[in-house]
């Protein structure tokens, strides 16, 4: 167990008991020197407390010169802060106010009110209002001297009067007033204590420790006679107050009502406190007191994820110290400050809230920087991204296309593929090697075809464009539309040679790019691929083109929107560099690259609410819950909540990679990886749609939708595919046959709906799906596409 | 099923006499929900909890078993553990009932026989005796596993004569991530290692036992040979046995109603031969293919078929009426009389009148079309043109969705 495990495991009480004897051998050990500096460093203290010395054990001095190494006057600064002189929790100190003691009270508030000027003043007056008139000047006078000091330190008293002009003394609305509660009923027993409660309060004491280390170096320079000066002006030296801050702000979350009780000062007993700080400074100079925190987070990073959640970043206590420290040094910026604790803790809760039950501690929300993510985008000014979807039939060469596109751009570079090469030739199959780069299943190697959607990423001058590299096998149609419904525009490889451009032609040459029309892609680039084969042939080309251009346009792509380039996959003719084989001079047009990079890609929804549809979920080290996928509309940052439908559970975003770049938000799109927080993993699944919690998308296992039959269509059994969602239903009933142009019925409940054309129809499904107006659906049936189109 | 009496012949059930029948396998409780529907009067052994009050006015509740006659007022069928609930209320009184009282008698499997008889309310029309005659057939082939499946989905099926029993569904999520390879095949060893689980817990193999993978891609090939991997690993003959005898058949989505396609297969007919499945699987395909053919010899739903049967389209030389049994089992005395007199007309005619099981899934196909098809002799057009029609249609959905609910 490493020692870090063995720290987090110990039982807090215990280690406490321990410690006692631990230091008791300690001061055996100690050396003469030490024992001789020891006994005249206890008399200097002594001296320096004069009167406040009997509230002070000499093991305590001792303890403090310890820490201090013999160091009086810190020593005394310290144990005048600590015990002499502590600060008591605001919420309960208000109660004593009424009872009159207002010598002190102010005393006492005059320490903590450092702790307290990080609350707007509306705040502390309405907490304060009903006061005595009388105590509240005093109060008054005080708290708001430590919170301009630097302004006027002796500021008189009525000329502070404006400031509070608009509080509405002893009248205060119901809904403002303050309740003070009782204190919190303790827990369990103080030995041992609750898991959650005592490792709660190590972690706080750890922000504590490391806190008053920093204080520590800028207090040195606070000489005891300030401290003193301070007890009896009714001010402490600045120094001090954080140290007090700092026990205030764990006695809030940790200790029990009954410890208050103790004394009357309505402040935690002294000893116990003492000696829970104490332990911890001692192992921290055991451990040479390096930066703990991220010692642990670095050393441990198999810590479970929730324990990396809560060091990832600054505690509670240290945010609001942070912002009492800030208060301290900006002087005069009041409210500022106290809005801004207010903003940056909401899980720590309200810094003052004494009355609020302790509770358990889960791993921070992730913290949102609320910006405005569309005019964030209009700002940058960074390259377009677009995506693109390969497709063709079966064995056409798209995965071998793709992986000579990226080696001749350089995104994977030569030795990979010869590396690749010696594989593939090993298994016999070394023309696959190239297909390789995208295809890295062991499966897809094994098998020689490409099972799922492969993603990979380049980048031009102008654009970042994503490959999805889609299956051409009619079995993996699913990972086809998956892929599809994530493009912006397609391209569509044909084997050239003798033979296979007609079998595709009848099979996923067909299917594919039918396909992909009704996902609502509609600019294709056709890759005649394989040309090399039939030696550069102009003829074969202009064949193809034609036969193609005819089904194209039948499949209702415009003229406009379809280019056709001759290439030659495997050896990368056409695709970035023009062909250098003579036989293929005839060809002048643009490269494959270039006619890419003519491709717009098409109008983003960024207004309408987010949308985004989970294509993969995955573990990483960042967080158990990693979608990725791409945003179809609206947009995201970090910190949003989100909901994932149909389990409608919600989760937060913690970080989020845009087009593979860590980034703050990201738009419709871009593909994202989202590490989500505040999920389970069994809640998302792929397929799943993430949206806005505020306009969230509707589940359904019904929907009527506007559908173009491939296939004849009667009530049946389908498969609806909507990009990675997959769910079975069945046409349960056809309500119109619709003309193709106008959309007019034209025929009420037809008994059989043609392919070709249009009808209404209505799917009852097995399960509930997200749905929405406008989503395009794919149905299937018996292995082939029956019908397409778009939800009603 | 069999008749309790030897001299009990099918030839000689009369109209309106009490039948007694036999429990013999867990598969005639689903004949019975076929053959008892709402208003018949059975008789079975019951248990009944009875109080007894003694001399001193203290009570004591005790169970005791009966024969007890109610008249069926529903019934309702537990495919997963093959068991019959029927409500009603008793017409003959006996010690510890009275007539009136409601009681719902619990059919089921036991390792002794168990006797019941049954009155039909409407007799023994054409349909309630053809069910009869399936319920009593012998020699059956022992059911047939299924695990129907693709990548994280997986069915486990057991296909009967009669019915398909979805034992259990398992949804697994795999993690995907191109880049990690090895995390995706740890995610799907996870999921054929839970859909094995499953499968054995399910499945008894202990009997011989056809076993269909079925699944687009490479998916049954994979777990079959996860199968292979895993008794060598656990030494386990039996996995050894079931993994080397199991058939991977193609289907083109692992949803049930892949189950169509693997019915058809050639691997299936090879080793189950002519099964009344794979019969109404076959029909249904015609069906649909004289459907898209658009020749005018294929219709569906009610009012077609009953016009096409009323013309004697339906009659020798393929006429085919198909009609899904769920049809008959909660139709009110008058629209099933109408029904019944439609088969009758049928076979009158000479055509072929088929009872589809709603459980399997050829009766799944019909029940999207109606619950009623006819494969006609000559072509008939524009029998769905008429006014009635969207009335009959709009009435017709609720039962559907009953007898979908109730299946």
């Amino acid at each position: 167990m490493s020692r870090h495990q063995y720290i987090r495991n110990l039982d807090y009480q215990d280690a406490l008991d321990e410690y006692e004897g631990y230091s008791d051998e300690e001061d055996d050990e100690l050396s003469p020197e030490d024992r001789e500096l020891m006994t005249q460093g206890t008399a200097a203290v002594q001296a320096a407390l004069g009167v406040e010395a009997s509230k002070v054990t000499v093991a305590q001095i001792e303890e403090a010169l310890w820490h201090y190494y013999y160091d009086v006057d810190k020593s005394v600064a310290y144990l005048i802060s600590k015990f002499v002189n502590p600060a008591p929790k605001p919420a309960k100190a208000q109660p004593q106010q009424r009872t009159g003691k207002s010598a002190i009270c102010a005393l006492s508030l005059a320490d903590h009110a450092v702790l307290l000027d990080h609350d707007l003043p509306t705040d502390w007056a309405t907490k304060t209002s009903d006061l005595t008139d009388t105590a509240a000047p005093a109060i008054f006078g005080s708290s708001s001297r430590m919170g301009s000091r630097c302004q006027t330190s002796s500021q008189p008293r009525p000329s502070l009067a404006h400031l509070f002009h608009d509080m509405p003394w002893g009248n205060v609305p119901a809904h403002r007033a303050t309740t003070f509660l009782p204190p919190p009923i303790p827990r369990g027993g103080l030995l041992g204590g609750s898991g959650t409660a005592s490792k709660m309060s190590k972690l706080q004491a750890l922000a504590a420790a490391r806190k008053k280390k920093a204080q520590e170096q800028s207090a040195a320079s606070n000489a005891v006679a300030e401290a003193v000066t301070g007890l009896n002006g009714l001010s402490v030296g600045d120094g001090a107050a954080p140290s007090k801050s700092k026990s205030w702000a764990r006695v809030e979350i940790d200790f029990d009502g009954p410890l208050y009780g103790v004394d009357g000062q309505g402040r935690p007993p002294p000893e116990d406190d003492r000696s829970s700080l104490d332990w911890f400074e001692v192992r921290r100079r055991k451990r040479d007191d390096s930066d703990r925190y991220e010692d642990v987070v670095v050393l441990f990073p198999n810590l479970p994820q929730s324990a990396r959640d809560a060091f990832a970043k600054p505690s509670p206590d240290d945010i609001v110290l942070a912002a009492q420290a800030k208060s301290q040094t900006k002087a005069g910026q009041k409210a500022t400050p106290a809005s801004k604790t207010k903003k940056t803790a909401p899980a720590a809760g309200n810094g003052d809230a004494g009355a609020e039950e302790p509770k358990a501690v889960e791993a921070p929300l992730p913290k949102s920087r609320n910006l405005d993510v569309l005019s964030e985008f209009e700002r940058h000014k960074g390259k377009k991204s677009a995506s693109f979807v390969v497709v063709g039939h079966v064995d056409a060469g798209k995965s071998t296309m793709m992986g000579r596109l990226l080696l001749d751009l350089k995104v994977v570079d030569q030795r990979a593929v010869e590396k690749l090469r010696k594989e593939a030739h090993t298994i016999g199959k070394s023309s696959f090697a190239l297909a390789w780069v995208l295809d890295q299943h062991a499966e897809e190697r094994a098998r020689g075809v490409t099972i799922d959607i492969a993603t990979n990423r380049f980048e031009t001058d102008k654009t970042i464009f994503t490959i999805l590299d889609a299956p051409g096998h009619q079995d993996f149609i699913p990972n086809m539309i998956a892929g599809a419904s994530q493009a912006d525009f397609a391209i569509l490889v044909i084997d050239a040679s003798v033979g296979a451009f007609e079998a595709g032609l009848k099979g996923q040459t067909r299917e594919h790019s039918l396909l992909i029309r009704s996902m609502g892609v509609s600019r294709i680039i056709v890759a005649v691929n394989k040309l090399d084969m039939v030696s550069w042939s102009q003829e074969r080309f202009e064949e193809i083109k034609n036969q193609m251009s005819g089904f194209l346009s039948m499949a209702s792509f415009q003229a406009k929107n379809v280019a056709f380039v001759p290439v030659s996959g495997l050896h990368g003719d056409n695709l970035v560099h023009r062909s250098s084989d003579p036989a293929a001079a005839w060809y002048t047009g643009p490269t494959l690259l270039e006619e890419l990079e003519k491709s717009e890609p098409s109008g983003r929804a960024l207004t309408n609410p987010l949308r985004m549809t989970a294509s993969e979920v995955y573990r990483t080290m960042q967080s158990p819950v990693t979608v990725s996928g791409r945003i179809d509309a609206g947009s995201l940052q970090v910190g949003d909540a989100l909901l994932v439908q149909p389990s409608g559970e919600k989760a937060y975003v913690k970080s989020l990679l845009a087009d593979d770049m860590p980034a703050d938000w990201a738009v419709a799109g871009q593909s994202v990886v989202l590490h989500l927080s505040h999920i389970d993993p069994i809640h998302v699944r792929v397929g799943d749609i993430i949206c806005d919690p505020a306009k969230p998308i509707a589940r359904a296992d019904r929907f009527t939708m506007k559908a173009l039959a491939f296939d004849f269509l009667t009530p049946m059994q389908v498969d609806v595919h909507r990009g990675r969602l997959h769910a079975a239903g069945r046409i349960e009933a056809i309500p119109a046959l619709l003309d193709k142009v106008t959309g007019a019925v034209a025929k009420k409940k037809p008994k059989i709906v043609k392919p070709g054309t249009v009808a209404r129809i209505v799917v009852q499904l097995e399960s509930q799906v997200p749905l929405e107006a406008g989503q395009r659906v794919v149905l299937r049936s018996g292995g082939q596409t029956v019908a397409a189109g778009l939800l009603e | 099923m069999r008749f309790a009496s030897k001299r009990q012949t099918l030839q000689s059930v009369d109209g309106d006499d009490g039948v007694s029948l036999l429990i013999v396998e867990p598969e005639d409780m689903w004949h019975a929900h076929n053959l008892i529907s709402e208003g018949d009067v059975i008789n079975a052994p019951a248990w009944r909890k009875v109080t007894l009050t003694t001399a001193t006015g203290s009570t004591a509740a005790k169970s005791v078993r009966t024969n007890l006659s109610i008249r069926v007022k529903s019934t309702f069928f537990d495919p997963l553990v093959s068991e019959l609930k029927v409500s009603g209320t008793v017409v003959n009184e006996n010690d510890y009932v009275n007539v009136g009282q409601h009681h719902t008698i619990t059919l089921r499997y036991d390792k002794a026989d168990i006797k019941f008889t049954i009155w039909k309310q409407t007799g023994w029309d054409s349909v309630a005796l053809q069910q009869l005659k399936e319920a009593l057939s012998e020699d059956r082939p022992d059911a047939i596993a299924a695990v129907v499946m693709h990548e994280g989905l997986a069915n486990i099926c057991l296909i009967t004569e009669f019915r398909t029993v979805i034992k259990q569904r398992l949804e697994v999520s795999i993690p995907k991530k191109r880049s990690a390879a090895s995390e995706a095949s740890k995610g799907m060893e996870n999921f054929y290692d839970k859909t094995l689980a499953a499968l054995r817990a399910n499945v008894d193999f202990s009997i011989p036992r056809t076993l269909l993978l079925a699944s687009p891609g490479f998916v049954a090939q994979d777990f079959r040979a996860y199968m292979a991997a895993e008794a060598t690993r656990r030494g386990d003959k039996e996995l050894a046995r079931i993994a080397k005898e199991a058939v991977v058949v193609h289907s083109s989505s692992g949803h049930v109603h892949g189950l169509n396609e693997v019915l058809k297969s050639p691997e299936v007919l090879k080793t189950i031969g002519n099964a009344k499945f794979t019969t109404e699987t076959n029909l249904m395909d015609t069906f649909h293919e004289r459907l898209r053919k658009d020749d005018g010899r294929a219709w569906y739903g009610t009012k077609p078929v009953e016009k096409a049967v009323a013309e004697g389209a339906v009659g020798r030389g393929g006429g085919v009426l198909l009609v899904n049994n769920a049809f008959f089992r909660s139709l009110d005395v008058a629209t099933r009389k109408k029904y019944v007199a439609i088969v009758d007309k049928v076979k009158a005619d000479g055509g072929d009148v088929r009872l589809l099981s709603s459980d399997h899934e050829s009766g799944k196909r019909l029940d999207a079309l109606g619950g009623i098809a006819a494969l006609l002799t000559y072509p008939m057009f524009d029998l769905d043109e008429d006014d009635e029609e969207e009335e009959e249609e709009t009435e017709r959905v609720p039962e559907q969705e009953m007898a979908a609910m109730v299946i």
